[in-house]
């Protein structure tokens, strides 16, 4: 079992035929991913590449003839928020936009649209996407060889720092049940506290690594549903301690302003709400192996 | 994208906000003549990207054209050091001369797009010509806010509200609500992340407007705004980053001598940690970003090594779709451009990471290899 993606997973990818597209798009079906239909317009009635992936024009025609319910994006930024409305007005459940610089001023009034009129979920932006190992189901860009099944979640906001994690946890024997990355920026779509829940539902998730940054409160936010709901035990990693205030740390929402977006005070609160805290970055596979052996 | 104040007044004022009378001037002798257009006492304040300026030392009223003049010539060249800029401070290349104003109450105004709501917050107190942050942790009553649905936007009740809430005059209401209706579309059709008029006065004569005024232009948006790239003022930004920024990698400098070179905001974030953690300090964070070309590596570690604060390198790589031999290369070229010594050490996981390794171990630089996170943290323990 996983979270929000396993092997009923229908996979449509907007945006196929670009380079990062269909590359990634690739990698996804080696690893076992589902990839039902793709979607370019101006391309539609065509054979994604070796593959027998047909696309569409448009997601609405592609949903209706595959029942796609999950759309990777690859749209760039310019164009992504159009592409996530299309996604959403065509009903499917979760979009996942994996562009980094789409202009938050686009994506304020897709986030309400989403949460007011529609009930699709997003993932990201600015994210790396999700995978769930036991189904085979990678709907993302993360390297699916060093994911391995098993009953850890993880959730985060970086990318390649979940790649680090789930490299110390394999490392370890230890296999993941979903990976998600909620993704950097400031206005996104699922929060921390959407995924715990998940995970605290799930009958295969044993424990959660939580791994946040510098800037925002998302991880308070986390802190607080931790305390009052979570029943499995997580261990929470935050990085940017030693970033200084002011300075957009690659991420647009990694930026300190205000005392709450600093590091220590984000660990403060998770570890009041219970959270096992993971001393280094060099010591997440050790704190979960810790937490899972007691 | 920060912008200077004088253009801040600009745009604001193509929108129909009041400013206050004056000019932007470059030289001591078009300060003067500002100065002579206003009459009397005039205000001149140095165009820094930077807040503080007033303690130190760059904003001066003057009884008249020749004092203006003077100022401005002590200033115009000199490096501004305020507590938001580094040591070395910023460059003073322009002031803003401008009326002077009977001043009978500051207050304080500000919106930018909040994470938590998701929405752009409109932030208003009547502690105006403070620490935003200092009032918020003192006297979190004096705060307001008001959350705009994107759907509709600002509306003017809202305005309303804030303006009566920082208990402003009932004549002075409607034009203070009319200033953030407009502010609102500038912050919309601009892209802007964030814009501040700390203080925002009312004046002896009625009028309500801006003496200081910040907007920041978002970058991620900047593709649609073609005729607001003409206001960025490189001279403005530390050289290397501007550099960076030049060649679409993230590179932010740091006052410590162990370069980063990692790809990825989090685990480079991570790194600089790690670095920390042993008692070392990090000269920069840098993200090369999954999709970098072996020239823009090379580029953007030039630009690391051209610090002169680097005196050691850690190379924290999880290779993806970035593979770890054709970093190696750009790597090795870019030691070669700027004939530097810098001992590396070198932890890389993921696609080639191996062939990586190969290609800096007979590169005859000094390399010590690292397999985990902590291993490459006591590799830099002094």
């Amino acid at each position: 079992m996983s979270i929000l993606v396993n092997k009923d997973s229908r996979i449509l990818v907007q945006g196929i035929t670009g380079k990062e597209g269909s590359f990634h798009t690739l990698r996804c079906m080696e690893y076992g991913t589902n990839v039902v239909a793709g979607v370019t317009p101006g391309r539609g009635g065509s054979i994604f590449g070796d593959t027998s992936v047909p696309v569409f024009n448009t997601v609405e025609e592609a949903v209706r003839e595959t029942g796609a319910n999950v759309a990777l994006i690859f749209v760039p930024a310019p164009f992504a928020a159009d592409a996530i409305v299309e996604s959403a007005d065509a009903g499917i459940p979760l979009v996942v936009p994996i562009a980094e610089g789409i202009p938050p001023h686009d994506m304020v009034p897709v986030a309400r649209y989403l949460d007011a009129s529609t009930s699709t979920r997003m993932l990201g932006p600015n994210c790396p996407g999700l995978i769930s190992p036991g189904d085979f189901c990678k709907v993302g860009i993360m390297p699916g060889a060093i994911h391995k099944a098993g009953k850890v979640g993880i959730v985060s906001r970086s990318g390649t720092l979940t790649y680090e994690a789930v490299g110390q946890l394999s490392g370890l024997d230890i296999g993941q049940s979903t990976c998600v990355g909620i993704g950097g920026d400031p206005v996104s779509g699922t929060t921390f506290v959407d995924v715990l829940r998940l995970f605290n539902e799930d009958p295969d998730t044993d424990a959660v690594v939580l791994i946040g940054e510098i800037g925002g409160t998302k991880e308070q936010e986390a802190a607080e549903f931790i305390k009052a709901e979570m029943k499995k035990p997580v261990a929470s990693l935050i990085v940017g301690a030693s970033a200084p205030p002011g300075k957009r740390m690659g991420h647009a929402g990694a930026i300190i302003s205000g005392a709450a977006g600093r590091a220590d005070e984000k660990m403060k609160a998770l570890i009041a709400a219970g959270a096992s805290p993971i001393p280094t970055p060099g010591d997440i596979g050790l704190t979960i192996q810790e937490i899972l052996g007691k | 994208m920060k912008v200077h104040e004088y253009q801040a007044k600009a745009l604001m004022a193509k929108y129909g906000i009041p400013v206050p009378k004056g000019g932007v001037a470059a030289t001591p002798d078009e300060a003067k003549k500002v100065a002579a257009g206003l009459g009397g006492s005039v205000v001149v304040k140095a165009q820094v990207h930077a807040g503080g300026r007033g303690k130190a030392g760059g904003v001066k009223v003057v009884a008249n054209p020749d004092e203006a003049a003077e100022f401005t010539k002590s200033i115009l060249g000199t490096q501004l050091v305020t507590f938001q800029t580094g040591p070395e401070g910023v460059p003073v290349t322009s002031v803003l001369v401008e009326e002077t104003m009977d001043i009978v109450k500051e207050l304080y105004l500000a919106m930018l797009i909040e994470p938590s709501t998701r929405s752009i917050v409109v932030i208003a107190s009547e502690a105006g010509g403070m620490d935003i942050e200092e009032v918020a942790a003192t006297t979190p009553e004096k705060i307001l806010r008001a959350v705009v649905d994107p759907t509709v936007g600002l509306q003017p009740y809202q305005g309303r509200q804030l303006a009566y809430g920082m208990g402003m005059a009932p004549e002075l209401v409607r034009p203070a609500a009319d200033l953030m209706i407009k502010l609102y579309k500038l912050f919309i059709e601009n892209d802007c992340s964030q814009a501040e008029i700390n203080p925002l006065v009312v004046t002896g004569d009625g009028r309500v407007l801006p003496v200081d005024a910040k907007l920041t232009i978002d970058d991620d948006a900047m593709f649609r705004h073609k005729d607001l790239a003409e206001l960025r003022d490189a001279g403005q930004e530390d050289p290397l980053e501007a550099q960076a920024n030049d060649i679409g990698v993230i590179y932010v400098r740091l006052d410590g001598d162990v370069g980063c070179l990692v790809n990825g905001a989090g685990l480079a974030m991570a790194t600089m940690d790690v670095v920390t953690n042993v008692g070392a300090k990090p000269a920069n964070f840098l993200d090369v970003g999954g999709g970098a070309d072996e020239e823009r590596i090379r580029a953007a570690v030039g630009i690391l090594l051209s610090d002169p604060n680097v005196k050691r390198v850690l190379v924290n790589i999880f290779g993806g779709i970035l593979r770890c031999d054709m970093l190696a290369r750009g790597l090795v070229a870019a030691y070669a451009d700027t004939k530097s010594t810098a001992p590396l050490v070198v932890r890389m996981l993921g696609t080639n990471a191996e062939e990586g390794r190969q290609v800096l171990s007979e590169s005859g630089l000094n390399v010590t290899i690292a397999h985990t996170f902590n291993d490459a943290a006591e590799a830099l323990r002094a």
